[in-house]
């Protein structure tokens, strides 16, 4: 049975990555990682006009710095949050709209197999896209800017790329399982966005409700949110990453049981 | 799971959209052999069909698939095929990828999925479009390519939805002949159908519907005794509408033939359904009249429910 149901979850996947990054519905995806990146060679064109890079970016450990701004603000909180957004909410909303759902339903496939499989394919495609434009960020700031050494950058590098899969795995989570309940999805988006921006300024409990907050232990430094952070002691990373899996897995188990529950439906029937 | 019964059965089942009645205490049991659900649009034919797969689930009472519940799609769909009214396909997909795609994700590895897509592409007569892109199909091809879907794993059930909808004459004659195949085979094939005359030729049993109650059930004679000398209108769209129209109207079934405003069709009444349609493949053979669609007309459809319904209400 288990070999089934892997054979069924390696079909969905050649299906649903080539969905996620080959179609057209990738398009925003491709637009949204396209915004840090040029930020990135804008900065470093910039910096080579003027003549010479900042003090405060120059050398390695500016460079550090440099790399962590541009990926909190300029991939995690914005177009990584984004690209989750449009790829995990269309997931099954996506084949509602276009009115292919039932071609799934119809196959001798359990539904919560089928929710494993579209989540772990628009997984891989989102972490993939970010990954290559992490790994092409972080090479670019450090080549420009100052490099430290291979061993030090080789562990940064892999902090950001498992912050990149952990945030992919988290919000993924929510949004699918957002397209699944709500009917407009763009609600709750807004919502966790705004949640998830004030959360440096929330008390400590509150803080807890957040992906963000799980990912602070992954970051290879701390960048200061300003003067009206309130700081709380991140949860140590043996607590925080098995934990933020096991709250995806719930999520994903919540979508499953909505999904055995779902009728075909489509909007001019 | 195998099955534990060879009937598909509805035990009082209703199915309701908020306040609107799908279907009302419905009770069936449906034999091997080719089924025709047969009633106006909206008499419940569909959510019958989407029930039985478990697209829609019951307000109450209980349906068996060959014994196995349709909300356990991982036993049921190795038995049932079917094919929706839905004329919509995964994006940029050729009618192979579609067939073999889909295969994979019921678990089929790469060798059977391709042996299976080619037979069922085979199976439909479709093999030389089976390269492009579905999206590029005609109609009759987009139909073509839904049955393939629905039968390419071999299953024993077969629902059909509407199957002959936007068929030539020609391919409609192909996909009654494969039904028929498929049936003399013992499987069950259920059919739906707003058109009494395309069904009746091949069905062994009739379930007549009308506003989501079965009003009439059992053999199609009784139901095509009531039916005869009722003239059914039949709409034709092709490049010959005019040559068409003075050839069909020497068939001595033929009671009118109008033709379209814009010249590119015409309405024809029969009295005879049968014989003219068989006379209407050979004229569009003999005069190499290319055919766009063949429909009856909707409103005469209706007409000759609302006589069925009268007549049920009156015996």
């Amino acid at each position: 049975m288990k070999s089934l149901w892997w054979r069924q979850i390696q079909g969905i996947l050649r299906m649903e990555v080539r969905k996620s990054v080959l179609s057209t519905r990738a398009l925003p995806l491709y637009l949204l990682a396209a915004i840090p990146a040029t930020i990135t060679f804008i900065v470093i064109a910039v910096s080579t006009i003027v003549g010479e890079p900042p003090p405060e970016f120059s050398g390695p450990s500016g460079a550090t710095s440099l790399f962590a701004i541009l990926f909190q603000l300029g991939i995690l909180r914005s177009t990584l949050y984004f690209a989750a957004v449009w790829i995990f909410m269309n997931l099954f909303r996506g084949e509602v709209l276009d009115r292919s759902l039932h071609y799934y339903f119809l196959s001798p496939v359990r539904r919560d197999v089928l929710v494993a499989g579209k989540f772990t394919s628009a997984w891989v495609g989102v972490s993939m896209v970010f990954s290559v434009l992490t790994i092409v960020c972080f090479g670019a700031v450090h080549a420009y800017f100052g490099s430290a050494s291979l061993s030090s950058l080789a562990g940064q590098l892999f902090a950001y790329l498992a912050i990149v899969w952990m945030a992919c795995l988290g919000y993924g989570a929510i949004f699918m399982v957002a397209g699944l309940f709500m009917r407009n999805p763009v609600i709750p988006a807004i919502l966790v966005f705004f949640w998830e921006g004030i959360n440096a300024f929330l008390p400590s409990l509150l803080k807890k409700f957040s992906v963000l907050f799980y990912l602070q232990s992954l970051f290879p430094i701390d960048i200061s949110e300003g003067p009206i952070e309130i700081i709380a002691e991140p949860v140590p990373l043996w607590i925080g990453i098995p934990g933020f899996i096991i709250f995806s897995g719930l999520t994903l188990l919540l979508a499953g049981f909505q999904i055995r529950r779902m009728e075909v439906h489509y909007a001019d029937d | 799971m195998t099955p534990t019964s060879d009937r598909l059965v509805f035990d009082n089942v209703s199915k309701f959209y908020g306040e609107v009645l799908g279907i009302n205490r419905v009770d069936l049991t449906i034999p091997p052999g080719i089924t025709s659900l047969v009633g106006p649009n909206g008499s419940g034919k569909t959510t019958i069909m989407n029930l039985m797969t478990g697209l829609l689930q019951p307000s109450q009472g209980e349906i068996r698939m060959l014994g196995i519940c349709p909300d356990n799609p991982e036993a049921m769909f190795r038995h049932v095929g079917y094919c929706t009214q839905y004329d919509s396909f995964p994006k940029g997909a050729t009618g192979q990828q579609f067939l073999y795609n889909y295969l994979r994700v019921h678990g089929h590895p790469h060798a059977d999925a391709t042996e299976m897509t080619e037979r069922s592409i085979q199976r439909v007569n479709l093999i030389e479009a089976s390269t492009r892109r579905v999206a590029g199909y005609s109609k009759g091809m987009r139909q073509r390519i839904k049955l393939a879907q629905a039968i390419c794993h071999e299953p024993t059930v077969l629902i059909l939805d509407e199957p002959l909808n936007g068929l030539d004459p020609m391919a409609r004659a192909e996909m009654i002949e494969l039904f028929r195949e498929l049936a003399a085979t013992g499987q069950h094939i259920v059919i739906s159908s707003h058109i009494l005359h395309e069904v009746d030729l091949i069905s062994d049993q009739v379930i007549l519907l009308n506003e989501g109650y079965v009003v009439a059930e059992g053999d199609i004679e009784g139901v095509r005794t009531e039916m005869s000398g009722r003239p059914l209108q039949i709409l034709v769209r092709c490049d010959k509408a005019g040559l068409l129209a003075s050839r069909v109207f020497e068939h001595e079934s033929t009671v009118e033939a109008r033709m379209h405003d814009d010249g590119g069709g015409l309405m024809v009444s029969t009295k005879d359904a049968d014989a003219f349609l068989l006379a209407f493949n050979r004229i569009v053979l003999d005069n190499e009249i290319r055919i766009e669609s063949v429909t009856p007309a909707d409103a005469d459809v209706q007409a000759v429910y609302q006589y069925l319904i009268t007549q049920e209400g009156e015996s």
